[in-house]
């Protein structure tokens, strides 16, 4: 403080502060960046990590999953339940039920990454709320379904 | 003797009616202006709901403010308690009485109107420390001791300030400053008494970057901690009011109080110019409290002491000598 | 003011936090005052723990990539990457180099995104509301930026051992180049709205001086070490990934003054996007996962590794009994170290300063509790 003079001190000190309250004029006057949510949305990246759905395989429009368990073994959080049953004349298991706890799901993508046959994918869904832990426990066959 | 009294009765009636009306209108326009106004500093777009751009956002505050509970600390001095955000409402309204709106608007034009005003509203930080002192929260003592140390210490380069001015128009009455700026307003003799009183100003009411007696990142509200519902609405009510009542004094001494060119709505022109003047200094307020960060406390002091004093005393004395001489 | 002239029936105890405004997460300090000043800051931790490391331990190695993201949740992808890296080494894994440049890259974004949000919160805890919001616009920016490419917003869990999980494309070469623009122009707004504010400078210029010896005692890294003109930074002192391949420079900083280990970080962000630009140029093509094999049984043994987060030294130490499952894990977090200085650094400080002083370590409370 001693160092500058006393005069020096308050010259370069106020001249500081007028430049700070030209910065925060010069924004007044500049156009808003925020978006105003719930009126307004900004598009998702296709590339977001939902929640996992199950998918349709684009040719034969069923899904391929062959129930080998893979992505519920490979969940850290094992928050996936898949079983199938074997049915007559048919070649394999097919699905019964897939189940996804996502209260307990991290969004890590790990099941995707295992599953040998693609058959999950993420959903787009990032506004979820709910008000019981149940609302959270997706039965993905039926939501496959839901979806056409 | 009845008969006499009663058009004085009315009047004082009336008066004080409007002022309370005022101090709740005025902190809505404030409340609104600050909220939209630190927005746009912030580049977003602040109030949009409630009403076309959210005018009415601060009376639905308002209400939900009535509606509250206001929850009592079991530890606190109860009495104290309650009563702090209701005496915190007394040094705001009083000086309304001597505050010249116009040439012929003004309730009382008394010939010390300076020296009532500036002795009611330092009665101001009395409240403070009555809220700090009965919430018994660490916190809020902080704030009301910080308060009482940084309103006193400001007070004097104020007075300072504003004596200058009187001593150039030898009046204490508000009307009297102002007939004497007829022809050049104050601050541009006075630059240096202006900007003494408007830093002073800037701490008295405890507002960025002065604010250390509510600095959130401190002491989360400071005096008002403890406080909900009504009793935290009639601390802003008074804040806002208090800073209504600093801006109109600068106003008036240095800004030429209501004179300006006129308007062609006779007499009420000078009403307009007079609060075009308030809000204008009031949103040059908002605008640096969104623009800075706060001091620290001693050095709060320190600028004090080693700036606005010597330099509001020069000031005075040289317009003392200047005065006699001319 | 010593503790001589504070007689004991003058002190008292403050109680700042869990929940506090200026104690970003759930960082209790218990203050012993004497009015203004605090003699002795006792921060308490645990308010966040969540057991990590001993998750670590419970599950097959690769159930920790989304944990590593949990820990520092403003610098999420620098733990990816000391956790992927610390696998890569014990099981010797070489990873593509294409895969290296988009680590570095996307760290790089990562460490500035992480600077900017201390830097708006360390105004914030000095009253200055504004300047908060404009670096969340930045940052927004580089969210976006990440979130298309390794799909989530804060709690990246993108690498994995042996690579990236996804590629990257031209419309991110593109973005971030927008980006390195836009944040350059922004430097100077902010130079002039905060820096060189003298109410600012005031708040932060020799206040909290920590010096060399002291960084030493106390294990402090990062910022923090450099600003007290200690020039350690993993990325030159342990070169991991392709860090040795750019040009870059460490700013440290003279008096270790809560102002020096701010210019150190400010500065620091021009240096990451120095890296960047060269990452972005010399990006090489090729795939961006090595063959790792589905079960892969970590070898016997133990390993660490050392990266650079943005808060400091991040080492992950790892000992392996030969099953999948690690049988012990270590973590080392900055914050926990830098946070240990409070007690010393604090003594007979204002109240005000010590929110300075505290608001310049960049402390991320579920880093130290983890
Ligand atoms: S994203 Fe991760 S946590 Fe979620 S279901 Fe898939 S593997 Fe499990
Ligand atoms: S979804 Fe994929 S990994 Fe999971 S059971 Fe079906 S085929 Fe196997």
């Amino acid at each position: 403080m001693s160092k500058k003079g006393y005069f020096t001190e308050l010259y370069v000190g106020g001249k500081s502060l007028l430049v700070g309250l030209g910065v925060t004029f010069k924004a007044c006057l500049q156009p808003i960046v925020t978006v105003q949510y719930p009126r307004e949305k900004l598009d998702i990246t296709p590339n977001y990590r939902g929640h996992i759905e199950l998918r349709r395989d684009p040719e034969s429009g069923e899904c391929p999953c062959i129930v080998c368990g893979m992505c519920a073994r490979a969940c850290p959080s094992g928050c996936i339940t898949v079983e199938g049953e074997k049915k007559e004349g048919e070649k394999g298991k097919t699905l019964t039920v897939f189940a996804l706890d996502f209260t307990r799901c991290s969004l890590c993508g790990t099941c995707v990454e295992t599953c040998p046959k693609g058959a999950i994918d993420f959903s787009q869904d990032y506004n979820i709320a709910g008000f019981t832990r149940e609302e959270f426990h997706y039965d993905l066959i039926r939501r496959l379904e839901e979806r056409g | 003797m009845m008969e006499s009294l009663m058009p004085e009765l009315i009047r004082m009636v009336v008066a004080a009616v409007l002022v309370v009306a005022f101090v709740f209108l005025n902190a809505m326009i404030m409340g609104y202006l600050e909220r939209k106004l630190s927005a746009h500093i912030q580049r977003r777009p602040g109030l949009m709901e409630v009403g076309p751009h959210g005018i009415l956002q601060l009376l639905i505050d308002g209400l939900k403010l009535i509606g509250k509970q206001l929850v009592i600390p079991e530890k606190s001095d109860h009495f104290l308690f309650r009563l702090a955000p209701v005496l915190s409402f007394a040094p705001v309204v009083l000086p309304f009485i001597v505050i010249p709106f116009s040439r012929k608007l003004v309730i009382r034009d008394l010939d010390v109107g300076l020296i009532f005003i500036l002795a009611i509203s330092s009665l101001n930080v009395l409240t403070i420390l009555v809220a700090g002192w009965s919430s018994n929260n660490k916190y809020s003592l902080f704030g009301a001791v910080r308060s009482v140390a940084q309103n006193i210490s400001y007070e004097i380069p104020m007075l300072l300030s504003l004596l200058a001015v009187v001593l150039m128009t030898g009046t204490f009455s508000l009307q009297g400053i102002v007939a004497a700026q007829g022809k050049i307003w104050f601050f541009l003799i006075q630059p240096i008494a202006f900007i003494t009183y408007i830093i002073a100003g800037v701490a008295e009411t405890n507002r960025a970057p002065f604010d250390l007696p509510e600095a959130e990142s401190e002491l989360t509200a400071g005096y008002h901690t403890e406080y909900s519902g009504m009793g935290f609405s009639l601390f802003m009510l008074a804040e806002y009011a208090n800073m209504f009542i600093v801006c109109s004094i600068a106003t008036t001494l240095f800004l030429g109080g209501w004179r300006g060119i006129p308007l062609p709505f006779g007499d009420y022109s000078g009403i307009i110019w007079f609060f075009l003047k308030v809000y204008g200094l009031m949103v040059f307020l908002v605008w640096i409290r969104w623009t800075y960060p706060r001091t620290r406390f001693d050095q709060l002091m320190n600028f004090c002491w080693k700036y606005l004093i010597p330099f509001a005393l020069v000031n005075v004395l040289v317009t003392a000598v200047l005065v006699k001489v001319l | 003011m010593s503790e001589a002239q504070a007689p004991l029936h003058h002190r008292f105890h403050l109680n700042m936090g869990p929940q506090h405004p200026s104690t970003h997460g759930v960082l209790r300090v218990i203050l012993e005052m004497d009015g203004e000043y605090v003699l002795n800051p006792q921060p308490v931790l645990g308010y966040g723990h969540r057991m990590q490391e001993k998750m670590a331990e419970a599950r097959a190695w690769p159930g920790f990539y989304p944990n590593t993201a949990r820990m520092d949740y403003a610098g999420a992808l620098h733990y990816n990457h000391g956790y992927c890296a610390l696998i890569e080494r014990l099981a010797g894994i070489e990873v593509p180099p294409r895969a290296e440049y988009i680590r570095v890259i996307t760290s790089e974004l990562n460490r500035i995104a992480s600077h900017l949000l201390w830097y708006g919160a360390l105004l914030l805890d000095l009253g200055a509301f504004t300047p908060i919001l404009y670096t969340f616009d930045d940052r927004e920016q580089i969210l976006d930026i990440l979130e298309d490419i390794t799909g989530s917003r804060l709690t990246y869990c993108y690498f994995r051992a042996g690579g990236v999980s996804r590629d990257i494309d031209d419309k991110f070469v593109e973005r971030t180049r927008a980006f390195i623009t836009r944040l350059r122009s922004r430097f100077p707004m902010l130079e002039k709205l905060v820096n060189g504010n003298v109410i600012f400078l005031k708040r932060v210029e020799g206040v909290g001086i920590i010096d060399k010896d002291m960084c030493q005692r106390y294990g402090a890294t990062g910022p923090v070490a450099r600003g007290a003109g200690v020039p350690y930074d993993v990325r030159r002192a342990e070169p991991y990934s392709v860090y040795p391949e750019f040009d870059f420079e460490i700013p440290v900083g003279e008096n270790g003054d809560s102002l020096d280990r701010f210019l150190v970080r400010f500065k620091e962000m021009e240096q990451s996007l120095r890296i960047i630009e060269q990452a972005l140029d010399r990006l090489p093509d090729g795939p961006v996962m090595a063959k790792v094999p589905k079960k892969l049984k970590l070898s016997p043994g133990d390993v660490s590794f050392a990266v650079e987060a943005a808060r400091g030294e991040l080492t992950y130490y790892l000992i392996s009994d030969g099953t999948e499952v690690p049988y012990r894990m270590r973590i080392r977090v900055p914050s926990y170290s830098n946070l240990s200085v409070l007690p010393e650094l604090c003594h007979g400080m204002l109240l005000s300063d010590l929110v300075a002083a505290m608001g310049s370590l960049d402390l991320v409370i579920p880093e130290i509790d983890r």
